[in-house]
């Protein structure tokens, strides 16, 4: 079976600007940050994101690598509750937004993993989800009355098709199999499902045989036809929480929202935390722990 | 049971009507899932459950159903799984009731928790449309307001993330289970049972005048003339909430007088 052992920089090196990509977890939950960090040491640029957006988009809208932007929500999950840096790019113009109903990501995302076109549903009915997207989101009449003769008319979620899927797991092996620990596995499956090229982090590898011990068959989400890469990353997902592993890193998330506010800030926040590898990354992050318990 | 005596029932506080108003949101509910998305809905829910509405389905608000009724944010026993894309399935299939909060809601029921100016530019930038469409086109829908303000109750929301009546196609069916059930504020409660679907007073809390709502109110209200006051909470519910749900009187936080 193949080796799909990668590093973070080997799996940026196999994106392109102008491609589209989804990114796992939920809000401030199981984020494939290190990722998103690669991705932020690259010049890739021009993307179009597709989540349930966190400070994972936050972080991409800081470098300007956000051209359009695909989600159900962009949330922190605590106070400030708002991402700074998907605000700022939204205020000043500069991303064009498809925002949609939650359950349209999901349902897009199934679309995509079925390879069919479209998938009804009734979420978007009569709101702003049909503005933001004005004709690139069409409806579909059943064609089945119902017992009085009328036809229902629903929203035809387009499949929302991906070049590439970044997710963090808890736990996997060297040929993508993978599970989560943790009472979600949030969507991760679905992004790896409507992906052509599929990039997986996790806490840690571990042998075939140890990773079907330690986690229950219903928690091994990704199987090998659902992996192109697999980039072992403990702190993959920090500053967001990751299941059984860790949970979220609150004073420095906070750290992250507060230090947006101002050039001066961020850029010290960039200098001290976004300027080197993902080792320097989580060497700093130790270090700032270490001061906020002083 | 701790108490022997009957708390004092000549102190009740806002919140604390307020918390019997959204327990009632959920009268005759029955066995669906209550999914209140703020502090004062959360402790109505688990009120309703403690008293008339035992077989409502409770989550910890991640991915647990509780078995038990806890307390504001404590944990406890559960009874089964219910992760986000499970959610999914439960609004789409209809046995849930919402009460989510809002930035905006107009006379007709849309409400606003996305951003504030235009699409794609907005002044400012709130959490997008969230599930609030999907919720509000398939289930059960109610809405928490802790600050009754003019620039919650306008006349126009700028963005439209929860869906209100006048936006109801009557020749499609797909709209059918749309059902906007109450509007719980710190100065009353409402509903959209007005003409052609319009916001409506139900109650007002005891000390709030008329005239304290349609001067936070941009649309006028119907109803306001003859409306009534909330009724007083029974000494039960008033024990459950000062001792069982919320000791530490959080609820407060969330009132403004």
């Amino acid at each position: 079976m193949r080796d799909k052992r990668m590093s973070l920089d080997e799996v940026v090196g196999e994106l392109r600007s102008g491609m589209t990509i989804g990114l796992g977890g939920w809000g401030s939950r199981r984020k494939p940050m290190a990722f998103v960090r690669a991705i932020l040491r690259s010049d890739i640029k021009d993307l179009t994101v597709v989540t349930y957006g966190g400070p994972d988009l936050g972080l991409l809208c800081s470098a300007g690598k956000v051209r359009k932007a695909y989600y159900g929500f962009v949330s922190l999950d605590s106070a400030p509750f708002y991402d700074p840096w998907f605000a700022k790019a939204r205020t000043g113009g500069e991303i064009e937004v498809r925002e949609m109903d939650e359950g349209m990501v999901k349902c897009g995302l199934e679309a995509a993993a079925a390879r069919l076109p479209f998938l009804p549903i009734r979420a978007g009915l009569g709101s702003d989800v049909r503005t933001f997207w004005g004709d690139e989101l069409k409806t579909v009449t059943s064609p089945y009355t119902d017992a009085s003769g009328k036809a229902e008319t629903l929203i035809a979620m387009p499949a929302l098709n991906l070049d590439a899927s970044f997710v963090h797991l808890n736990i996997g092996d060297a040929h993508g199999n993978a599970g989560y620990q943790g009472v979600d596995p949030y969507f991760d499956d679905l992004y790896c499902m409507a992906a052509e090229k599929r990039y997986v982090s996790v806490e840690k590898v571990v042998e075939t045989e140890q990773l079907v011990k330690e986690v229950p068959l219903q928690q091994l989400i990704l199987n090998r036809m659902m992996v192109d890469g697999v980039v072992e990353a403990p702190g993959g997902a920090h500053f967001t929480l990751a299941g059984e592993s860790y949970g979220r890193d609150e004073k420095f998330q906070r750290h992250y929202a507060e230090a947006a506010k101002t050039p001066e800030s961020w850029q010290a926040f960039v200098d001290r935390f976004l300027s080197g590898s993902e080792d320097d990354y989580q060497a700093a992050v130790k270090k700032f722990a270490e001061e906020q318990q002083a | 049971m701790t108490s022997t005596e009957n708390p004092d029932t000549r102190t009740v506080t806002r919140a604390e009507y307020c918390a019997i108003a959204c327990a009632e949101i959920f009268a005759g509910a029955g066995e669906i899932m209550a999914s209140p998305m703020a502090t004062l809905p959360l402790i109505g829910a688990r009120l309703a459950r403690l008293t008339s509405e035992p077989d409502l389905l409770i989550t910890d608000g991640e991915a647990l159903i509780f078995a038990d009724t806890p307390a504001v944010g404590k944990k406890g026993a559960i009874e089964g799984w219910m992760p986000f894309r499970k959610v999914f399935d439960v609004v789409a299939g209809g046995r849930r009731h919402v009460v989510m909060g809002a930035n905006q809601i107009d006379r007709y029921g849309n409400q606003n928790l996305s951003a504030f100016g235009p699409l794609q530019q907005p002044t400012r930038q709130m959490f997008g449309v969230r599930g609030a469409p999907g919720n509000t086109i398939n289930h059960a829908t109610s809405y928490w307001v802790g600050k009754h303000s003019a620039r919650v109750f306008v006349d126009k929301v700028d963005v439209v993330s929860g869906v209100g009546y006048d936006r109801f196609d009557e020749g499609d069916p797909a709209f059918r289970f749309l059902h906007l059930h109450r509007v719980v504020t710190n100065l009353g409660v409402f509903d959209f049972g007005g003409e052609n679907h319009a916001f409506r007073a139900l109650s007002l809390h005891p000390g709030v005048t008329a005239d304290d709502v349609a001067s936070n109110t941009s649309f006028e209200v119907e109803g306001l003339d003859s409306v009534g006051v909330t009724r007083e909470p029974t000494a039960e519910e008033l024990r459950i909430i000062r001792e069982v749900l919320d000791p530490k009187s959080l609820r407060d936080r969330e009132v403004s007088l």
